[in-house]
């Protein structure tokens, strides 16, 4: 399962925080503080993998945008990468060509869309339309 | 721009963002929440958006990182506004903010509650989400039943099912005992045939956390997940959305095959070769293409169907074939792809026999070993670490070893740990496996533990031929200049227990030995000091006439460490001058320490512990667990060979925990025996073991398996040799897990594991009914050569009539018997049976026995009893002995709830309410036996809220005996036994080659009950 979601900058500024596991907000910070430093220097040519405590960190990097997702030892490494991708392309559809502002500006979208990806760390939706038609509807109801 | 649709957070987030530097940032957003908080405390109440405007402030104020220790109150106020906007707000914030162990999100219970059970369908998604996110037990506790009824709920749309599902999910992790097993597998089947994809697969992560929990129960699922597998695999009818870069929803894929990984076995020979035919498809089908994402997403799936292929140890074609692919993927410069190779070459080891195949690529491995990207490197690491076997060892190990200059910090303790086991595991000889530690420690001391220079010592200390060798190699190192700390102690402790052993190679004298260890004493930490400290006393003692001069330096280090600051070091001091002015007569207290009785290797329980945890327990840890015979094999063979001395795995059986019937005869015979051994046993710190001056006194008692000790050492030596051989072949073959938990597990349910060890598992399910009652034993022989002599013998105890039928006397490899016992309950007792089993395997010996679960609740029937016939017959059973009260003390601390669990596992049932004391408990029960037929047995428990450990209790029945055995027996249900488990465990196991006493006559179950 996904233990937590993390969406960073270059700088180590999070964009996105999210957690499917309890933490005390010490260990967030410690834990932010941790992953940034592990991913933020490896080299493009490296995997996309790298262990993380007794877990893995799955990441990928978008422009100055790293995501982040912790997931268990066992889990498949490849479908994780492959869902932060999935959910860059619903990002970027929903606020058509998506870039680090749209995401500090509507943080609250981004959970909200978060939400109806994935739930109780475990992937929920995997219809990038299903999503935005969600999305949509939600919306309507503001 | 980008804004947030709402001016006041867009125009305070471009305030932060203005900001010049972090002074500024903290300063704006302090004036912030200064307001936020004045806000909330104004008398006037806020609107619901108001207080929506103030939570989204204060969650993006806690992103950037700032503590807030208010508004929560407000936040969880806003998830029971009427309207959508500011609900959302309050959940998503309460979602953020708070976590399952805030226990203020206890009073949000109520409303979220409302919210799933109402009929506003966006509501219901809001709540399903935060408790699926962040809910706790109280949560499962309170909700489970309702997000279940959602989930099946036919009138819901997909959107709330799928949330549901998950939420589900959520709670079961939580609480597993929220999902009743009997009839949610039939439930899980009709789930599956879902048409809404984002439904299937949140059913499907659903799935794999409960079969991951208990397989037995959803094989009716089996069939389905294989169709939906095929469907997906043949794109057919696969909606567009749900297909990812031309691959057919690539995660329900791998999901799917991930809960198939836990069912041991596909029985049903279509769907496993509708399955076989997927995966073959799946595996020939993967091409590297162009398109990273679509790469990606095969591989997934083609990874996953390697996993399950590998766990179904399918035909020989498709592991050959896996093997082929994953020697490819190692060779790639795709990076992800060489990993996950590397991974799953070394998972692949774990499962099947392929050590052959893969030594192929040893070369290629090491080279990834070298990579500049460290997951890499990790990888490598593990795999050479799993390949390793005599073969190679000593090239993986020399290889390994030479990396440790180059390793990065981070690795070279693991790095360290794995060389060390390797080296102890697979040593062509010990003399290799002590210059592999040696060198360990001169490399990269710093890294190596404790643990690893600990095991050398026992490894030297079990091995005499060793000694000498040893000795020298430690005298070799201490004569370099630089030496890491860990070397100066393992030497030290060396010399010090083995240095009179070199006493006629030059520069080799006490004297000289002394002068080189003395030189590093001033710069040594104080757990050093005390370890040099034992060595010369112990040179001492070895330097036998004394040599006045040497003395002399000796006892003024002993003066002057008297006075030092440490206590332990003071005292060492104190105390060996103090010896060893006692001349002679003292020296067996400095001799030479004992054996040490053969244990786990610490370094392998280290391996071990730093397992990770996971949300499911992996299937393939289940699996490995099944294969660890195997290893055990491989070892024992080895063994047998001599090659290596009781290595980790083979441990080497103490006379103290044989247990036979006649275990008073043995503790007479071995009387002195039990002290010797015991004390080694008892202490589980290994430094106190290894420092321990006083040790076992091991040299009073000559008798077989005493350590060989200074005194007689030159005459025994030879004796103690042969004694050492004779140790060796009595290897006992173990059993895989615990006898006595296994039996106590099976006292409460009726079916399960009796017994299993490397080659045989007995496995046993009963039935039942009134006073009577059939097991029906499986015996099931793992190995691939015959069980021969196999005998059964039921010792019933007086109280029961049992009949055994007969049993075949071979079991051919991999095949399964069974054998029958009908029960007949006569009068109550507490004795048990006991199953006296054996076989043969090869030329060894092996005998069990087994306490069989025949116990007192088997024939307990609960019910159900109304206030007034509860009370009527309470009242008639007034004296003793039908009715016999007790005040029990040192019970073990249960909480009412779980004391009732308790007591319902033994099959009384609780009646709530009954007694109008709420600290008290009362159940009813029915008893069956020949004698007295059904019999209604009440039951009372008094407890003391504000003193836990004690209770009194009230048992009546309209038989003394029945009372009195049924009181007896709850109590030792509630109490703390100490030493939890007899230590002679009454199942222990051990091969004939000792001579055994003969089976005792009496009745076996009389007396291990009296153990209890």
């Amino acid at each position: 399962m996904i233990r937590f979601i993390l969406l960073q900058n270059r700088q180590g500024k999070t964009r996105l925080a999210k957690y499917y596991v309890p933490f005390e907000e010490s260990e967030k910070h410690k834990v932010e503080y941790e992953v940034h430093r592990l991913v933020v220097n490896r080299d493009p040519k490296f995997t996309n993998f790298v262990e993380f405590r007794t877990h893995k960190v799955i990441y990928r990097r978008y422009a100055g945008l790293f995501f982040s997702m912790c997931v268990d030892i066992t889990d498949n490494e490849l479908a994780y990468l492959e869902c932060i991708h999935l959910f860059v392309e619903i990002l970027d559809h929903f606020f058509s060509n998506v870039c680090e502002l749209d995401l500090v500006f509507n943080f609250h979208k981004v959970y909200l869309i978060l939400d109806e990806f994935i739930l109780a760390g475990e992937l929920q939706e995997t219809s990038k339309k299903a999503i935005i038609e969600r999305m949509g509807e939600l919306e309507k109801q503001e | 721009m980008a804004h947030s649709g709402m001016r006041g957070l867009s125009v305070f987030i471009s305030d932060i963002r203005n900001c010049r530097n972090k002074e500024l940032e903290r300063i704006r957003v302090d004036k912030e929440l200064g307001h936020i908080r004045t806000r909330f405390k104004s008398e006037k109440g806020l609107s619901f958006y108001e207080k929506k405007k103030y939570v989204w402030k204060v969650l993006y104020i806690y992103m950037l990182g700032y503590d807030v220790d208010f508004g929560h109150m407000e936040t969880l106020s806003l998830i029971s506004a009427p309207k959508y906007g500011e609900k959302q707000v309050g959940y998503i914030a309460t979602s953020c903010l708070l976590n399952e162990n805030c226990d203020f999100l206890r009073i949000v219970i109520n409303s979220v509650r409302n919210d799933i059970i109402g009929r506003n369908e966006t509501f219901q998604c809001l709540a399903l989400t935060l408790v699926g996110n962040i809910g706790g037990r109280d949560f499962a506790e309170s909700l489970a039943p309702d997000v279940q009824k959602l989930l099946i709920s036919s009138s819901c749309r997909p959107i709330v099912r799928k949330k549901a599902a998950l939420c589900l999910l959520r709670l079961y992790r939580k609480n597993p005992d929220i999902i009743n097993i009997d009839g949610w597998s039939d439930t899980m089947a009709q789930l599956l045939d879902e048409r809404d994809f984002g439904v299937l697969t949140s059913v499907m992560s659903l799935l794999v956390s409960l079969v991951s929990n208990n397989t037995d129960a959803y094989w009716n699922c089996i069939p389905k997940c294989v169709k939906i597998l095929e469907r997906l695999a043949r794109n057919q009818d696969i909606p567009q959305d749900y297909t990812y870069y031309g691959i057919p929803c690539p995660w329900l894929q791998v999901k799917i095959m991930r809960a198939l990984q836990y069912f041991p076995t596909i029985e049903d020979p279509n769907t496993l070769k509708s399955l076989l035919e997927v995966l073959q498809r799946i595996m020939m089908g993967t091409d590297v293409v162009k398109n990273i994402n679509k790469n990606n997403a095969s591989h997934a799936v083609l990874f996953e169907a390697l996993a399950l292929a590998m766990h179904l140890d399918a035909e020989k074609d498709i592991m050959s074939q896996c093997v082929a692919l994953l020697g490819k993927f190692i060779a790639v410069r795709e990076p992800n792809i060489r990993y996950l190779g590397l991974e799953n070459m070394t998972r692949i080891l774990l499962v099947t026999d392929v050590h052959d195949v893969i030594k192929k690529h040893q070369t290629q491995i090491i080279t990834n070993l070298k990579d500049p990207d460290i997951s890499i490197r990790r990888r490598a690491l593990d795999l050479l670490y799993g390949m390793c076997d005599v073969t190679n060892a000593k090239d993986i190990v020399e290889e390994l070893l030479q990396y440790l200059n180059e390793a990065d910090f981070a690795m070279r303790e693991e790095l360290a740990l794995k060389v060390a086991i390797l080296a102890e595991k697979f040593a062509p000889d010990l003399s290799w496996y002590v210059d592999v530690v040696l060198q360990l420690i001169d490399k990269a001391g710093d890294f190596v533990s404790d643990d690893i220079w600990h095991r050398v010592v026992q490894f030297v200390t079990n091995n005499e031929d060793l000694q000498p060798y040893a000795a020298a190699k430690a005298k070799e190192y201490l004569n370099k200049h630089v030496l890491h700390e860990t070397m100066v102690k393992v030497s030290a402790y060396l010399l010090g227990e083995h240095g009179h052993l070199l006493s006629r190679r030059p520069g080799c004298s006490p004297k000289e030995i002394f002068a080189i260890i003395n030189e590093k004493l001033p710069t040594v930490s104080t757990e050093t000091i005390a370890i040099i400290l034992s060595t010369y006393a112990k040179i001492l003692t070895h330097t036998q006439p004394p040599e006045p001069e040497l003395q002399d330096q000796i006892w003024s280090i002993f003066k002057k460490y008297e006075g030092y600051i440490n206590v332990e070091i003071q005292q060492r001091a104190v105390e060996y001058l103090a010896l060893s002015k006692k001349g002679v007569s003292l020296t067996d207290i400095l001799a030479e320490m004992p054996k040490f009785p053969e244990r786990k290797s610490a370094l392998l329980k280290k391996t071990e512990d730093t397992e990770s945890d996971t949300a499911e327990q992996s299937a393939l840890r289940l699996r490995t667990q099944q294969k660890a015979s195997d290893a055990l094999v491989v070892t024992d063979q080895r063994t047998a060979n001599g090659e290596i001395k009781a290595g980790q795995l083979s441990p080497v059986k103490l006379p103290n925990q044989n247990m036979n019937v006649n275990s008073e005869e043995q503790t007479t015979t071995n009387g002195a025996l039990d002290t010797v051994d015991l004390d080694p046993t008892l202490s589980t710190d290994l430094i106190g073991d290894l420092l321990a001056i006083e040790g076992p006194p091991s040299i009073s008692v000559p008798t077989e398996q005493t350590p060989v000790s200074g005194l007689d050492q030159e005459t025994d030596l030879i004796g103690a040799l042969a004694l050492s051989t004779v140790d060796e072949q009595s290897n006992s073959i173990k059993p895989i897990g615990d006898i006595e938990e296994w039996f106590q597990a099976l006292c409460i349910k009726d079916s399960g594991v009796l017994y299993e060890d490397i080659y045989i598992q007995i496995g046993l399910k009963a039935d039942w009914r009134a006073h009577q009652g059939r097991i029906i034993l499986f015996i099931g022989n793992k190995s691939t050569s015959s069980l021969t002599s196999v005998q059964a013998l039921v010792l019933p105890p007086s109280y029961l009539k049992m009949d055994l039928s007969l049993l075949p006397s071979t079991i051919p490899p991999r095949a399964q018997v069974q054998c029958c016992l009908d029960v007949i309950n006569i009068c109550p007792s507490r004795d048990t049976s006991v199953l006296d089993f054996s076989y043969r395997y090869g030329s060894v010996m092996i005998e069990a026995k087994l306490r069989l679960p025949v116990v007192l609740n088997k024939f307990l029937q609960p019910i159900s009893i109304s206030p007034d016939d509860f009370f009527s017959q309470w009242k008639s059973l007034s004296e003793p002995p039908l009715k016999v009260q007790e005040v029990v003390k040192g019970v073990k601390t249960l909480s009412l709830p779980e004391m009732a669990r308790l007591l319902s596992s033994v099959q009384l049932r609780v009646t709530p309410g009954l007694d109008t004391n709420p600290n008290n408990l009362v159940a009813s029960s029915t008893f069956h036996s020949e004698s007295i037929h059904a019999m209604l047995c009440l039951l009372r428990i008094e407890t003391d809220p504000s003193d836990r450990t004690q209770i009194r209790m009230t048992v009546a029945s309209g038989d003394p005996t029945l009372t009195f055995e049924l009181k007896e027996f709850i109590k030792e249900k509630l109490i703390i036994i100490p030493n939890a488990r007899p230590v002679p465990s009454p199942t222990s196991l051990q091969t004939q080659n000792p001579v055994l006493p003969a089976a005792s006559n009496d009745d076996p179950g009389a007396m291990l009950a009296g153990l209890l």
